[in-house]
């Protein structure tokens, strides 16, 4: 008999893989894996902030990680430091500001390693719940701003000269990149929740022809490594989150093995 | 207000006017105080040397960067296709040319096929938009552009890696979408050369407008002079544009015996 918190993380880690399927593919498409990386880093504080404002974790992270993707949307404006020197130092201010707090705070700092590498296995109900909202919500705006993110992923410029609203459009992505941050978090940690983004994303490539297919394809490699990762670790005795991580990376490696669809067409 | 003829500028109100714009970067001003106009039917083309502030200017005619200040008028409900300057293309972005063409603008694939055939391109609706090349690429922004019957056809640079051949046919093209459609197109060009060929409106710009109105006008005028220096400007005044072969309708691989300079000789044909 399959124990409840076995289930728990099963369906915490599924819905997770629901919710970061597509918005990896943006991710990855957009080129914005450290900028998800920068978000990531501010997972910390948010946690701490849950604390002491006594709100649930995943709830107080999206907000820190939304907080910080518009401070550096705003700062991208400014022409003189690069984005990717905002990036470095917006993601390690917010992460040393976030060790700073945690270190006042008994109950974070021994839940520390919980929040750096993931807890799959203390999924609660109220987790649940909110990881699954997050995916419901996540994928009704996608599904409503499909072919205006589509056309902002490929050309911001010919998209804005064609009436997409760019800068509501970025927001919005900004707004579902920082909720999948936030509910991965709680399945891998804050140092591999980007991986939990974007390789199954980059897996999902040489699979398909379409950019729906990639969206479905990167959610079914997430889920299968959810799986197989949660699986290993009961099987194994190893950390679930690493173990979801390296199965994605697995699928990943082998993928590469596949030649890329409708490449036939050798030139230059 | 009346209909634009389908040829030749009307005195119609513009379709898009820029007013007093002005914009800076940083302590660099990149526009100043420009006023340009575009009407139905009429080409104008943007030259300037590198840095002049070109596609900045064609950036603000968009709606893409708001100025400091002047404004952009633009004629209610109007339809803008666009041609960027060489879209970059990564393939890691599984699509279609066909998908490519009608996001946000959907048309069943006759009429794509028909806009393809109107830009000379090749039917290559099914190939990945990242593995088509360079020349292809801007034949097909120009045809999603075509698909959005536009008023108002903005084209920055959209020669740029496109040989030489491949441009005076894409010159000739913009010139015959013009009296077909009756739009107005915006184009930006360095290539002196061939702008001279069809365009109504020159306007020449660094930074601020030097000088504007006929092609044979403005290359007379002191500004452009000192800008481009007096040896090209007669060149320019004596060009005919001759053209005595072609190369297939892509043309790339084929530019047959192109010396290290690509550029037409002063009597218009190629070396």
């Amino acid at each position: 008999m399959i124990e409840d918190f076995v289930l728990r993380a099963l369906g915490g880690g599924i819905g997770a893989a629901i919710a970061a399927g597509p918005v990896g593919c943006f991710v990855v498409w957009r080129r914005m894996a450290y900028f998800g990386t920068a978000l990531a880093h501010a997972v910390l504080l948010g946690v701490a902030l849950g604390f002491l404002l006594e709100i649930e974790p995943i709830v107080a992270v999206f907000a820190i990680c939304l907080l910080l993707a518009v401070c550096l949307l705003l700062l991208e404006r400014q022409r003189v430091i690069s984005v990717d020197a905002l990036l470095g130092v917006l993601a390690h201010a917010v992460f040393a500001a976030g060790l700073v707090v945690v270190a006042f705070m008994e109950r974070v700092r021994v839940d520390l390693i919980g929040y750096l590498f993931g807890d799959i296995l203390s999924v609660g109900v109220v987790d649940l719940w909110l990881i699954f909202g997050t995916a419901a919500v996540v994928s009704a705006a996608l599904a409503w701003q499909w072919s205006n993110l589509l056309a902002v992923a490929l050309n911001q410029d010919l998209a804005a000269a064609e009436g997409v609203p760019v800068e509501r459009i970025r927001f919005l992505f900004l707004f579902l990149l920082a909720a999948v941050i936030a509910v991965g978090m709680k399945i891998v940690g804050m140092l591999l929740v980007v991986a939990l983004v974007i390789v199954p994303a980059a897996a999902a490539r040489r699979m398909v022809a379409t950019p729906e297919q990639m969206a479905a394809a990167s959610t079914a490699i997430g889920i299968a490594s959810v799986v197989a990762g949660l699986f290993a670790s009961l099987l194994w005795d190893i950390p679930a989150g690493p173990a979801i991580v390296l199965m994605a990376s697995g699928i990943f490696a082998a993928s590469l093995l596949i030649p890329v669809r409708g490449q036939s067409r050798g030139e230059g | 207000m009346t209909d634009a003829p389908a040829q030749g500028p009307s005195e119609a109100s513009p379709l898009v006017e820029a007013r007093g714009v002005s914009l800076r970067f940083g302590r660099r001003t990149v526009l100043d105080t420009v006023d340009i106009a575009v009407r139905a039917g009429e080409i104008v083309t943007l030259v300037g040397l590198n840095g002049a502030g070109k596609s900045t200017l064609i950036r603000v005619i968009l709606g893409i960067v708001e100025p400091d200040s002047g404004e952009v008028l633009r004629s209610p409900g109007l339809r803008v296709g666009y041609v960027p300057q060489q879209m970059q293309r990564d393939p890691v972005l599984p699509i279609t040319v066909e998908r490519f063409m009608t996001l946000g603008a959907p048309a069943p694939r006759g009429t794509l096929q028909r806009v393809l055939d109107e830009v000379g391109a090749d039917p290559i609706l099914g190939y990945p938009l990242a593995e088509i090349s360079g020349g292809e690429m801007q034949r097909v922004l120009l045809a999603r552009a075509l698909l959005r019957e536009p008023r108002l056809l903005v084209l920055d640079e959209p020669l740029a890696g496109v040989d030489v051949t491949s441009q005076n046919d894409l010159y000739r093209l913009i010139a015959d979408i013009r009296d077909r459609r009756g739009c107005g197109v915006l184009l930006v060009s360095h290539d002196l050369h061939l702008v001279m060929a069809a365009t109504d409106t020159v306007v020449c710009l660094n930074r601020h407008v030097c000088c504007t109105g006929r092609p044979q006008a403005v290359l007379r005028h002191p500004e452009f002079i000192s800008l481009f220096g007096p040896h090209l400007s007669e060149t320019l005044a004596v060009y005919q544009h001759a053209h005595d072969h072609r190369h297939d309708a892509l043309g790339e691989p084929l530019s047959i015996g192109a010396g290290p300079s690509e550029r037409p000789g002063p009597a218009g044909r190629h070396p």
